[in-house]
């Protein structure tokens, strides 16, 4: 199916099923530790060894030839797999470094080695016995210190590297008022609860691999190509995710190393990546420093707009795409943006919780809060007087909805914005100093092809099939829903399977794309199987109607089962896009409003209240897509407060690679949590008019958090994350 | 993990007997700081000796109206225990200001006051470290130390301690008992408990080779106002940047200790007495021979802000 119009009237505007408040369908299994993770698939295959996965010792240089005998020979080791005996191996598309290192090193813990045994203790037991030397060599590994030999990047995602309209550098001189401001973000890590793994077993030349996967097509291509086989000998297996954050949008080591592994032993092996391991070994998001420029007349109309990011990545990766919201989110007919990488010898930098704009706008919505402050404005206001129809660097495209300072205005009031004294410092509960902060959300809704199959059986069953992933954000019951809807049955008679190779390739699970483009494709298909269920019945008629478990049609109602009963139907189709999101600018926007209380000796922060605003076009599953948002309200908790990678800049490695020292919110830290979406449909999205939530949560959070830190002490922090070393010398005497 | 043998004793001298016997022996109880070590190759016991069996999980009162409580007396137990809440609340509070409630269930008395640093380069096998291999050098000086030791601190080792109960034992004046090779027992107070690092940083405390924690004791109680203030960057689950236990009475006398500043709870009686005067004196000098780095020397800003916090609240 291709999407070249606005949808209209279709049989999901029902909202029989779809833009229900429902419990995930897999939520039982998952409650009861019975949804099978990859390293719980012990029914996958019989004989299943273990290998444990040696990581490099030193950021770069060459290792001599290591001595695996000691390895090879104790107990109950089946085999050992390095460069040296690997066989010739490629790289896929999708990273940058390669996932078996050796001779060279590109990173610290990049994998060196597999030692398979018969159970895990003693193949990392054996691990421990491989005796490696290694010739240092210098790298590079300060952000700082390189960002002088940055370069402009030719390879981007979503756009080129630089952008302009008008005439930013005169704009902003002639600019009445005028900020100029650096922000720093630090190194970040996924730190999903799940690690890598794998389990990975050959039979003949083809290989099987059950794991944790975000994009079972993109991974599918890049482990055939890794390997050099083709496509079609492998089959990649991954029905439950526990948590991706985009570290899982591609095969890492576990995959790879099983597979050596399973290849050299001849048994089918099992690998997970042990979690000290998982900060060097996989990838992360970069660091950035980024400057931002605003020019605005007396009245806060800007009229330029500058913002220019650095970040790093090993040779021949790519950038934080940071400004990319910046070039969208404000209006000013002067701009500029720009983008220029700088190499660094850290593990691999890559996508993570809605990359770009996520540290994008921990940056540009500081800036603007200063911004208003300078302006006299309240920052609300600003953000609203600001605001544009048509995409600023292009006026002759407008977005296909934007509804952003209705975000504003809802949240405003919701929360109680105008008790908040635009004074900081001036608002104390006993020892608490309080503050009101507030961002914009905005995140871009990207449009992939999807597929899926859709099948009904003799019983009524509606059975769908796509290759879509659910990383725990609800996609089995989004995707039953809409067929659900679709074919005019209950919940329960829907079967929804996920994650296989085998099935329809789907649009995945990233950059917030899956939930709207996966249940388009479902819709797709559903369109066809209602034809073939019209057909089979002889009742194809433009009226039919597919309702209660019955084919409708004037007077006559027909059981859908009944059109199985001979033989199952079968609906298959993807859906596809014209030009719609070229003509039309697609976004999701939002507001955040957020609540601190900081110890005003200690300067410890506690969140008290927070509100998201969002606009995203049809909501799904109100229940699903709130569970969604609040736990992107929490990772932005954790960007303002906490998550950092300490760069060892001596060594070139992530020192606290641990989740005792890699700190994310716990519990204790998040507060009341308040989610508002706002009631609208986008009928350019798709022909389900929704488009991607779960990313626009946790864009904006952060920067709501530091600017009421702001508010509350008076003390501005531009380097996240903002922990309380960082102002602790601004707060007021201790009685 | 290396391999290693197992065994389960039945009383303190068949423990102490068993690491006579067996080379590079452990004690385990609780497990929760000892198996992650293992896991990690950074404590690669040959032989590890159970002493859950040893009934030292009783809380008693002592003849003089303390406490006598026994070293395999669960944190949660010791925390959630009437007489500790009422008279010794700094010990409740320190507890549960710890680890988290599943750790606490199995965490230990004795395994508190010996679990070993926190410093991530201890943790990572593939940098130097001279508590974790002797000699090696020492990778977080220079590196990254936000976390680490203010005072106390040596040219071979600037880690922490990352108890809290110790750090309220400290203000308890509380007393460790121990029974060595030969059912030699002893009593050493728990301010002659642990080491400095000097230039033998991996030895941590003065317990001899083998000599087994049996309880550890509480004097009678002390009039004041009990308080544990841990800092830290998220609300639970984390070790301390700066830690105050604080036992301060209506005229503003008493006894704090920090924790988070140094290899071992961090006290000195000469500071305290300016506790009247106020945090800024006592700070001033606890910590006068502080030698911070730049990453953590926040800590004695931070130390000096949360004292005065503890005072404030105590007089409150």
């Amino acid at each position: 199916m291709k999407f070249d119009a606005p949808a209209t009237n279709n049989p999901i505007d029902q909202l029989k099923v779809v833009g229900k408040p429902l419990d995930r369908v897999d939520g039982p299994l998952k409650v009861t530790g019975t949804a099978a993770y990859a390293h719980d698939r012990y029914d996958s295959i019989p004989n299943q060894a273990y290998g444990y996965v040696l990581g490099s010792a030193i950021a770069k240089g060459k290792i001599k030839p290591m001595n695996v005998s000691a390895a090879k020979a104790a107990a109950g080791v089946l085999g050992v797999v390095t460069a040296e005996n690997a066989g010739k191996l490629g790289k896929g598309d999708y990273n940058t470094a390669k996932l078996l290192g050796g001779p060279e090193v590109d990173h610290y813990h990049q994998a060196i080695a597999i030692v398979v045994a018969e159970t895990f203790e003693q193949a990392r037991a054996a691990a421990q016995l491989i005796q490696v030397e290694y010739t240092k060599a210098d790298g590079s590994y300060d952000l700082h210190a390189a960002m002088a030999t940055a370069i402009r990047p030719e390879k981007i995602f979503g756009g080129e590297a630089d952008s302009s309209a008008g005439d930013f550098d005169k704009g902003f001189a002639a600019a009445p008022i005028k900020f100029d401001a650096t922000y720093e973000t630090p190194d970040q890590a996924h730190a999903m609860m799940e690690p890598h793994a794998t389990i990975a077993a050959w039979h003949g030349d083809t290989l099987t691999l059950w794991t944790s996967n975000q994009m079972i097509d993109w991974s599918t291509g890049d482990i055939a190509k890794t390997l050099g086989i083709p496509k079609e000998k492998v089959r990649l297996s991954s029905p439950f995710i526990g948590g991706g954050f985009g570290g899982k949008l591609w095969i890492r080591a576990d995959a790879l190393m099983a597979a050596l592994g399973a290849r050299a032993t001849g048994r089918p092996v099992k690998v997970a990546l042990a979690r000290p391991f998982m900060f060097n070994n996989t990838v992360h998001r970069p660091a950035t420093v980024q400057r931002i420029r605003i020019g605005a007349t007396q009245q806060g109309k800007i009229t330029a707009i500058g913002h220019e990011s650095w970040s790093g990545d090993l040779p021949g990766g790519g950038p934080e795409v940071a400004v990319m919201q910046t070039r969208l989110l404000y209006a000013g007919e002067n701009r500029m943006t720009a983008m220029r990488l700088a190499v660094l010898d850290l593990p691999e930098a890559n996508a993570m919780r809605a990359p770009g704009e996520a540290p994008g706008m921990m940056a540009l919505e500081i800036a603007m809060d200063e911004m208003a402050e300078k302006l006299g404005l309240d920052p609300v206001e600003f953000r609203i007087m600001n605001d544009t129809q048509v995409d600023p660097e292009n006026p002759s495209r407008p977005f296909s909805m934007r509804t952003f300072a209705e975000c504003f205005k809802t949240g405003a009031e919701k929360f109680g914005w105008n008790n908040r004294n635009a004074k900081p410092a001036t608002r104390r509960d006993g020892r608490w100093l309080l503050g009101m902060g507030v961002a914009a959300a905005f995140r871009n809704n990207l449009l992939m092809k999807s597929a899926a199959r859709v099948r009904l059986d003799s019983r009524g069953t509606v059975t769908v099939e796509t290759d879509m992933t659910d990383i725990g954000t609800g996609s089995y019951t989004i995707i039953a829903q809409t067929a659900a809807e679709m074919m005019g049955v209950t919940l329960d008679k829907v079967a929804v399977r996920l994650g296989d190779s085998t099935l329809p390739v789907s649009a995945g699970s990233g950059g917030q794309w899956g939930g709207a483009c996966s249940t388009a494709g479902v819709y797709a298909a559903c369109v066809k199987l209602r034809e073939e269920v019209a057909r089979a019945l002889g009742l194809n008629h433009p009226d039919a109607t597919f309702v209660d478990g019955e084919l409708r049609v004037g007077n006559r109602r027909i059981p859908l089962a009944q059109a199985a009963a001979k033989k199952e139907l079968v609906g298959e189709d993807q859906i596809e896009y014209s030009d719609v999101d070229k003509k039309y600018q697609q976004s999701t926007f939002g507001s955040h409003f957020v609540e601190v209380g900081v110890d005003a000796a200690t300067g410890e922060v506690r969140i008290r209240r927070m509100l998201a605003v969002c606009s995203a076009g049809r909501i799904l599953n109100p229940k699903t897509a709130r569970s969604q948002v609040i736990g992107a309200m929490t990772m932005g908790v954790g960007a303002a407060l906490m998550e950092e990678l300490a760069v060892d800049k001596r060594a070139g490695f992530f020192v606290n690679h641990d989740l005792a020292s890699y700190e994310v919110p716990v519990h204790a830290d998040i507060p009341h949590q308040e989610v508002i979406f706002l009631d609208e449909v986008d009928p350019l999205a798709t022909p389900m008019k929704a488009k991607g939530v779960g990313e626009l949560g946790i864009c904006g959070v952060a920067a709501a958090v530091a600017n009421a830190i702001y508010n509350a002490t008076g003390v501005r922090v531009r380097n996240y994350p903002i922990t309380l070393d960082k102002y602790i010398k601004g707060l007021p005497e201790v009685a | 993990m290396k391999p290693f043998t197992y065994q389960r004793v039945r009383s303190p001298a068949e423990a102490v007997a068993a690491f006579g016997r067996n080379k590079n022996a452990k004690f385990i109880a609780g497990g929760t700081n000892l198996l992650d070590l293992m896991k990690l190759q950074i404590e690669a016991p040959s032989h590890l000796i159970d002493v859950n069996g040893l009934a030292l999980d009783k809380i008693e009162m002592t003849p003089d109206g303390g406490l006598r409580i026994g070293a395999l007396v669960r944190n949660t137990d010791l925390a959630a225990h009437p007489r500790v809440r009422r008279d010794y609340a700094v010990l409740a509070r320190a507890l549960l200001a710890g680890a988290s409630g599943q750790l606490r269930n199995r965490a230990t008395t004795a395994g508190n006051l010996l679990q070993r640093t926190r410093c991530p380069y201890f943790y990572d096998t593939n940098q130097p470290c001279n508590k974790r291999q002797p000699g090696s050098g020492c990778a977080a000086i220079g590196g990254f130390s936000r976390q680490l030791a203010v005072i106390g601190s040596s040219q071979a080792c600037i880690a922490t301690h990352p108890s809290d109960m110790a750090v309220a034992l400290r203000v308890l004046d509380a007393v460790v008992e121990t029974v060595k090779t030969g059912g030699v027992t002893r009593q050493i107070n728990i301010r002659d408990f642990y080491r400095l690092p000097g230039d033998t940083p991996h030895i941590e405390t003065n317990l001899a080779d083998g000599e087994l924690i049996t309880a550890v004791v509480l004097p009678r109680p002390v009039e004041g106002k009990h308080g544990y203030r841990k800092v830290r960057d998220r609300a639970s689950y984390a070790f301390a940047l700066v830690s105050v236990a604080s036992i301060i009475s209506r005229d503003g006398s008493g006894k704090v200790a920090l924790g988070g500043v140094a290899h071992m709870p961090w006290r000195n009686e000469t500071a305290e007495a300016q506790l009247p005067k106020g945090a800024k004196a006592v700070a001033e000098n606890l910590l006068s021979d502080a030698k911070p780095t730049e990453h953590n020397a926040f800590k004695i800003t931070l130390a000096e802000r949360a004292l005065a916090s503890a005072i404030s609240e105590a007089k409150g």
